[in-house]
């Protein structure tokens, strides 16, 4: 057992993966000489030099398109974007070449690249870099999404996501990189693709994913306090999605909230919903909730910032009115 | 363009345009050093502070250039440019406070602030993001014939972004009154200009593309606003520009960035080429203002900053219901609040329960 963060666990996944396999290499802004604008590739540079782990221009669209190419040729790619926020810079790259590749080449070849970022509020860091986006590459046929709340998950998802014949998209969470954890990296981690169940209670399901898993915790806590026990199941990955794991328990059990920091209409938690009602829907007693992030932009003001995302409270009181 | 009303600039008698480009910089210095106090006293939303200091000689001369007719956008490090060009400090610093008073009522904050009133289509924290706009303001300009001309301000990183050479290839092809205007303090966060281009002679690019093409040192601030009032001029008449203004970026990227990717004798060397301290110099060598003249202009911004800060303060966060308000426009509706959404399902189910 030791004692790493979440950003610690990160850069040991990369240092591991690329002790091992000489094909990975990193390209992105600042991930050389300065260490990662959140400090998740620091030093690596000096271990790796400078032909693995490549500092680029500002170029976002050249940097997914250029993992796009070496992974096509032979290398295995991490390029990082420094926010989510930028993904729609490089979207064409990502949706139109990365994801449909393999389809339109009729299966002769992948692209095996991951792309890593990070997304999320509690920074005050404003509407252009703070959002939730991951809806945006849930929704791409071709893409796979891997979104870890652990600091466990931090480690074995980046491993796992390198050796995916497919390109991963990885997005990690700002407020999480500085949480610590006890772990066992020489433990089994759970299979790629498969739905952790973090807490186990008769009385409602709710699913989550990345830092809302932590929030859903907090509320479960509080519910537990007034006698209400949830099962609380966090999807380490999006795509693929292990719903099995959530019908599983939602028949089981017969009440669903999903809990979801992107914004509510047309987001993942919009997704879960939606499957959870079609497939569960003769087990359920109360429709599905969604606790999402509201359909407005992030603000600077903290205060504001905060309001415009799920939080403890929320989720603990809607949880509570659906046993009402 | 409208100065900001109170200290007139002094020594105005002569022709030179020195002493007022002298104030102006000396504001924006004073402003961003309260920012980085603000910062300290824990009193700005969040640490995505982006200092201009250093760099005050391209706000100063190259806003000298402008009409009040004219438009312009920012990148992140924009604070001078947009108290140059006549902000109003305390509405400024309260939107990096994150305040309701402040410009954009603190939804922006420091990296989102704009002011139709001043011309300025907005800060950005895209890097690149604003400058393509001031292809489609150069078209306005064009159709409405209201002889404006729109200047995009941005960094040495963002000559990293292809979209700066699609607005430049556009604004060339049509003939659009248009500057785009690079602030080159030689570094994009740690990365220095030279790891990040292999020609560093950053107006070549734009001559290839058919606009007049210039680097200026910012040291002296009346090269840049030369400089500026030329390519300004030339675009106004139809043939758009590029003006890279070459300083030296004092502090770290942002608050909390140290710069440990650049060394001690590389930062003083920088911060000996201060336009601010430069252009103090030559208005006391050529006799333009007495030293004590300049120093009583100092202090009195130097108040006048202090009371921004303590304005910034006392002011209230934005109430949490306005953060519904003006995702669209006002004559619409505002969007749902997830709590009303949930509270009509709930209420149905506790109806029928
Ligand atoms: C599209 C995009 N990529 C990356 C960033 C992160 N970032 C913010 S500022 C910056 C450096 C910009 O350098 P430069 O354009 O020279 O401006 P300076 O900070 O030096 O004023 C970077 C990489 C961003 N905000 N937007
Ligand atoms: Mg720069």
């Amino acid at each position: 057992m030791a004692e790493l963060t979440y950003r610690d666990a990160l850069r040991k996944a990369l240092a591991d993966a690329m002790t091992e396999n000489p094909d990975i290499v990193i390209l992105g802004e600042e991930v050389g000489r300065y260490g990662g604008a959140y400090g998740v590739t620091k030093d690596l540079i000096k271990e790796f030099g400078p032909e693995r782990v490549i500092d680029t221009p500002i170029s976002e669209p050249s940097i997914v398109g250029a993992a796009v190419g070496a992974a096509m040729t032979g290398l295995r790619p991490v390029a990082e974007l420094m926010y989510v926020d930028f993904l729609g810079m490089t979207m064409d790259q990502l949706a139109n070449q990365a994801a449909k590749i393999r389809y339109m080449f009729g299966g002769q070849i992948g692209v095996p690249m991951v792309l890593r970022t990070q997304g999320g509020t509690g920074r005050s860091a404003g509407a252009q870099h703070s959002q939730s986006l991951e809806a945006y590459v849930m929704h791409t046929p071709g893409l796979r999404l891997a979104m870890p709340a652990t600091v466990a998950d931090a480690y074995h998802l980046l491993r796992q996501a390198l050796e995916r014949p497919d390109p991963v998209v990885f997005i990690e969470h700002k407020a999480l990189y500085t949480m610590k954890e006890d772990v066992d990296l020489g433990a089994r981690p759970p299979a790629w693709g498969k739905a952790a169940v973090r807490r186990q209670g008769k009385d409602l399901v709710i699913v989550t994913y990345s830092r809302q898993l932590h929030y859903v915790m907090d509320a479960a806590k509080a519910l537990s306090a007034k006698g209400i026990e949830a099962t609380v199941i966090d999807l380490r990955t999006l795509n693929p999605l292990d719903f099995d794991t959530i019908r599983e328990h939602v028949e089981r059990i017969g009440r669903a909230m999903v809990v979801s920091e992107g914004a509510m209409t047309a987001g993942v938690a919009a997704e879960l919903a939606a499957r959870i009602s079609e497939e569960c829907f003769d087990f359920l007693e109360e429709p599905v909730i969604r606790v999402a992030g509201e359909d407005i932009p992030i603000s600077v003001s903290p205060a504001l910032e905060s309001g415009s995302v799920p939080g403890p409270q929320l989720i603990a009181e809607m949880a509570g009115r659906l046993l009402a | 363009m409208s100065k900001p009303k109170g200290a007139s600039a002094p020594g105005t008698k002569t022709n030179s345009d020195l002493p007022e480009l002298y104030r102006t910089m000396r504001r924006v210095r004073s402003f961003e050093e309260r920012v980085g106090e603000l910062f300290v006293r824990g009193q700005t939303a969040g640490s995505m502070l982006h200092l201009s200091i250093g760099e005050e000689s391209a706000a100063a001369g190259i806003t000298a250039a402008m009409k009040p007719q004219d438009t312009f956008t920012t990148h992140h490090r924009g604070h001078g440019i947009f108290l140059a060009r006549g902000a109003d400090p305390k509405r400024m610093m309260a939107e990096i406070g994150g305040k309701e008073a402040g410009y954009c009522h603190g939804k922006g904050g420091s990296m989102h602030i704009a002011d139709m009133g001043l011309g300025h289509l907005g800060a950005n924290a895209i890097v690149g993001g604003g400058i393509p706009a001031v292809v489609g303001a150069g078209l306005s300009a064009r159709r409405k014939r209201n002889n404006a001309v729109s200047v995009a301000f941005f960094g040495d990183g963002a000559t990293g972004q292809g979209v700066l050479y699609e607005s430049m290839n556009m604004a060339a092809l049509w003939g659009l009154p248009v500057l785009f205007a690079c602030i080159n303090n030689q570094y994009g966060m740690g990365t220095r200009i030279d790891q990040a281009t292999a020609n560093t002679a950053l107006h070549e690019r734009a001559i290839a593309f058919g606009l007049n093409g210039e680097s200026v040192d910012g040291l002296d601030v009346e090269e840049v606003a030369e400089a500026a009032r030329r390519l300004v001029d030339a675009a106004r008449a139809g043939k758009p520009g590029f003006l890279a203004v070459s300083c030296y970026r004092f502090y770290g990227h942002a608050r909390k960035d140290k710069s440990p990717y650049r060394d001690a004798a590389e930062e003083e060397a920088g911060r000996q080429r201060d336009p601010v301290a430069f252009a103090r110099a030559r208005l006391i060598e050529r006799g333009l203002v007495k030293a004590a003249e300049l120093d009583a202009l100092d202090s009195e911004i130097a108040r006048e900053m202090d009371a921004t800060i303590d304005f910034t303060i006392a002011q209230n966060e934005p109430p949490l219901a306005s953060m519904f308000r003006d995702v669209f426009d006002p004559s619409e509706p505002e969007p749902e609040p997830v709590r009303t959404r949930l509270n009509r399902v709930l209420a149905t189910e506790q109806e029928n329960g």
